[in-house]
């Protein structure tokens, strides 16, 4: 196989403020009477999905919209809670769109595409006043002009925020105007609809297979090209910030029909959530980092202190990220925070019942502003907190630890969103391109609108122009072969009759996957776990025990083909950060480090990791996309 | 702690449906819910039988998906809460609780404890929403919305259609469902030009779907894991009659009908 397999990211030439502009006026446009006659998939209904629904739409195209849920609502962007960025700098401290550019780059450690987090930026205005346009309720002055507050990694005041629910709120927006499309005959939804396989003819996309998941039937879709807006993987650790349904599934099966999938190591270990409390706990939730603008993070500086938080002095408490990153101090990023809080509870200064949470303490804050006033801010996060732990967080400090969260790494795409699959696009967190190694706080709803809005709905015309390719039948036998293939797996998976529950595989990958492949990571950790995948799914195959049939509602059997699929795919994202040999943002290799700090290696690592499957019985092939520095500096990443 | 979940079985729509009844033991304090329906879950799979079917996403409250009757109460005991953020600590020990679906015609049952809400899916996509085209909106500080007002519109907007209002009301009417949007977007500026318009589109929507109309039992309101406040109905009342009187096509903004604070 040769490199080629890695097409030209098409970033256009020009300075980097000029280069979003001279792509959109060299786009070959369609007409709108043959913008009509064009139809496009896209999978996926979240913040992405739903934003670019509506404005390709709203542009003329026939739009089919899937979702597995029962309402493009359920979409797991709901649980976004803290803000979304924008370089307005209406705070007037000195905010621009490169400054945002920067922060971002930085934050990601120099590991994502240049020209995309500039466009990001530049984009990033435009949301926020089409989100306001649309009646998205964000917090708001006295006098009436648009609030914002501080998030991970910047030193500024960007974040827009709808108290603890801005992702519900912009996805609510999202979802109004896919609707408005829906009631208006331009987009056709199919819910409680999973995408099972992508659909090639003479490499290109045309087309996806669906499962019925109220029948179970199998069912051909074609198009002129297919958006996959199918979010991230962090639920591959079970235990995570992630819904339930959250899986890699539609990814994953377009890249074994040759999508590349890029740096999928790449996932965020959110700081500052609820811990494990007990065996049966299936979810990790988020208390989102905006709370860390008034609460301070503590341990006791003496291991093993049984006082009660309110009985140790400040003298003997360990404000641990204030003293190691003065000038960020609570508001490090993720990557940062996580690992130092990781390391005070190694060190046996952890706090709770298990000795692995450190507290996150609103006490200063609310002595200085009041407890309406941090009522108002952070009520209906704090309510929750109180919900799940029957702990008042007013009273006593939140107890939190770092849970799996985000992806940075997905389908590979170029500037234009495009994978290497010609009509296969990527949007939102399912694609790689804008956060490298470690995404910055209220960054994953800015790029998720930006990728729906205002860029995708502009690039796949280009495609559509271009190429104009001609519309291959459902009735095609790629459509019945790739059926065929799709109902061989479902067949294959009821057929093993075995003993073990699906979630019992689920969890025990989620172990391995957290141990060898989570906040740090060794060569030996990572081949042990690569081993003992391989001998889980071979455990699946083998013993797997599905009540039920394939052709009704059957959760148990769509559990169990996301998990089938979590199965392979964990052994990729361990491929990926053993042949990483560098620490860089989330990814932390033990070995590539200076006192617990990361260890870039700009010399050997400064690319896009892309991998292309090779068939069940071969390691994937590597390609490398060169990151090159135009306009930001790589240097050391400092928040001290 | 010991439980006995008294569970709503109904292999599909059309089927007859009937409560089963599954011990569960060594559950602790602490477990959630929706973990002690995935143990007994396990249970049932374990000895060859089917799961029970019930939904969630999230479990964190936000999602909407999960949508049980728990001792008669849409959510549970606890107020202000949905199915997935409810603790075993709110039961006693050796309970016997009752689990169903939503009960309502407009929402009816598909397998065990999953309704279709796609009908208030439906009521949304007749007008609830603000039309602006991606690209159309001026800059977003042109836009004032003072903060009392702004904060009412949170309120409403905070609705994560989960059904529990619904599912709640003796005459299984959707009008705290309905009203939480109208009133979101009619107290803003931005949702003037179609206020009219949108009001008399969803609450045609919602007749058409078979949902019954308030007569003021006031349990929607309880119900609301969001804790939506009861005064969105009388304000959806009003937007309504405004609408009638002056029309679908009425333009609030123009004739400064929008209700001072």
């Amino acid at each position: 196989m040769s490199s080629s397999i890695l097409p030209d990211a098409r970033v256009p030439g020009g300075g980097m403020e000029q280069k979003w502009e001279h792509c959109l006026d060299n786009l070959h446009l369609l007409s709108p009477a043959n913008k009509r006659k064009k139809k496009i998939i896209v999978v996926g209904t979240g913040l992405a999905g739903a934003s670019a629904c509506a404005t390709m739409a709203e542009l003329g195209y026939q739009v089919e919209a899937f979702t597995f849920h029962d309402s493009p609502r359920r979409a797991h962007s709901i649980a976004a809670q803290g803000g979304i960025n924008a370089s307005k700098n209406y705070c007037n401290d000195g905010d621009s769109d490169f400054r945002l550019f920067m922060d971002t780059i930085k934050g990601g450690d120099f590991r994502s595409r240049e020209a995309n987090v500039y466009r990001l930026a530049q984009i990033s205005g435009s949301i926020i006043d089409q989100c306001v346009a649309q009646g998205v309720p964000f917090a708001r002055e006295y006098d009436g002009h648009l609030d914002n507050r501080s998030f991970g990694g910047a030193l500024v005041s960007r974040t827009f925020y709808a108290k603890g629910q801005t992702g519900q709120q912009l996805l609510l927006g999202a979802y109004g105007a896919m609707n408005r499309q829906i009631h208006l005959g331009k987009v056709h939804l199919h819910t409680r609809s999973e995408m099972l396989e992508l659909v090639l003819k003479d490499g290109r996309a045309c087309g996806i297979i669906t499962r019925n998941l109220l029948t179970g039937e199998i069912r051909s879709h074609s198009a002129d090209a297919v958006v996959l807006a199918t979010g991230g993987y962090s639920n591959i650790y079970h235990r995570s910030t992630n819904a339930a349904g959250s899986n890699v599934t539609a990814s994953y099966r377009s890249y074994r029909r040759g999508a590349l999938f890029a740096n999928p190591s790449f996932t965020q270990i959110h700081p500052t959530c609820i811990p494990v409390m007990h065996a049966h706990q299936s979810k990790l939730t988020l208390m989102s980092e905006s709370l860390r603008n008034h609460g301070r993070i503590w341990v006791p500086v003496a291991a093993d202190d049984q006082r009660e938080a309110r009985d140790i002095p400040e003298t003997e408490r360990d404000y641990f990220l204030e003293r190691k990153y003065p000038a960020y101090g609570n508001l490090s990023p993720r990557d940062i925070s996580s690992r130092a809080v990781k390391q005070v509870c190694d060190e046996g200064r952890g706090v709770g019942a298990l000795k692995h949470s450190v507290y996150l303490d609103l006490q200063d804050a609310i002595q200085q502003h009041g407890t309406a006033f941090i009522e108002q801010q952070y009520g209906n996060l704090l309510d929750m907190y109180q919900h799940i732990t029957n702990v008042n967080p007013y009273q006593h400090p939140l107890q939190i630890y770092p849970a799996a969260h985000y992806s940075m790494g997905g389908l590979w795409v170029d500037y234009h969103l495009m994978s290497n699959i010609p009509g296969l696009f990527v949007i939102g967190e399912a694609n790689f391109s804008d956060h490298g190694a470690n995404r910055l706080g209220a960054s994953a709803l800015m790029q998720g609108l930006a990728d729906g809005y205002f860029i995708l709905p502009q690039t796949i015309g280009h495609y559509l122009a271009e190429n104009a390719p001609v519309r291959v039948s459902d009735h095609d036998p790629v459509f019945s072969a790739t059926v065929e293939e799709a109902q061989d797996r479902i067949s294959r998976l009821l057929a093993i009759k075995g003993k073990r529950s699906v979630a019992s595989f689920h969890r025990e990958l989620g172990d391995i996957m957290w141990h060898h492949c989570g906040m740090a990571r060794n060569q030996l950790g990572l081949n042990s776990a690569i081993e003992n995948i391989s001998a889980l799914r071979a455990q699946f195959w083998a013993n797997l025990n599905i009540v039920g049939s394939a052709t009704d509602l059957n959760q148990t059997l769509e559990y169990a083909g996301r998990v089938a699929d979590y199965l392979e795919f964990a052994e990729l994202m361990c491929r990926d950060a053993l042949a990483r040999e560098e620490s860089c943002g989330a990814h932390y290799r033990a070995e590539h480090q200076i006192q617990g700090e990361a260890k870039r290696n700009d010399k050997q690592f400064s690319h896009v990791a892309a991998w292309h499957f090779q068939g069940d019985a071969n390691t994937p092939q590597l390609h490398k996309e060169p990151l090159n520095f135009d306009c930001a500096k790589q240097v050391e990443r400092n928040y001290r | 702690m010991k439980f006995i979940l008294s569970v709503w079985r109904q292999p599909s729509a059309t089927a007859t449906g009937r409560l089963v009844d599954y011990p569960i033991d060594g559950i602790g304090a602490d477990d959630s819910f929706l973990e002690v329906i995935d143990a007994i879950n396990e249970n049932l799979m374990a000895q060859q039988q089917e799961p029970i079917a019930y939904e969630m996403d999230c479990r964190e409250g936000i999602c909407g998906s999960c949508s049980l009757m728990i001792n008669g109460s849409a959510h549970g005991p606890q107020r202000a809460t949905t199915t997935c953020q409810l603790y075993m600590r709110e039961f006693s020990d050796g309970e016997t609780i009752t689990v169903e679906p939503w009960r309502a015609d407009a929402l009816p049952v598909i397998k065990d404890l999953i309704v279709d809400r796609s009908a208030m899916d439906r009521i949304m996509q007749s007008a609830g929403y603000i039309s602006v085209h991606t690209g159309e909106a001026p800059d977003a500080n042109e836009i004032l919305v003072s903060k009392h007002r702004a904060d009412r519109a949170f309120e409403a907007a905070s609705c994560i259609g989960c059904g529990a209002c619904i599912a709640a009301c003796p005459n299984a009417s959707a009008m705290l469902f309905v009203a939480a949007k109208v009133v979101q977007l009619a107290l803003l500026p931005q949702g003037q030009p179609e206020r009219c318009h949108r009001v008399i589109s969803m609450v045609e929507a919602m007749d058409r779907e078979g949902f019954g109309n308030c007569s003021n039992h006031y349990e929607c309101a309880e119900a609301c894991p969001k804790s939506i406040p009861l005064s969105v109905i009388a304000h959806l009342n009003r937007e309504f009659l405004q609408a009638g009187l002056f029309g679908r096509e009425f333009s609030a903004a123009a004739h400064r009908v929008v209700h001072e604070e």
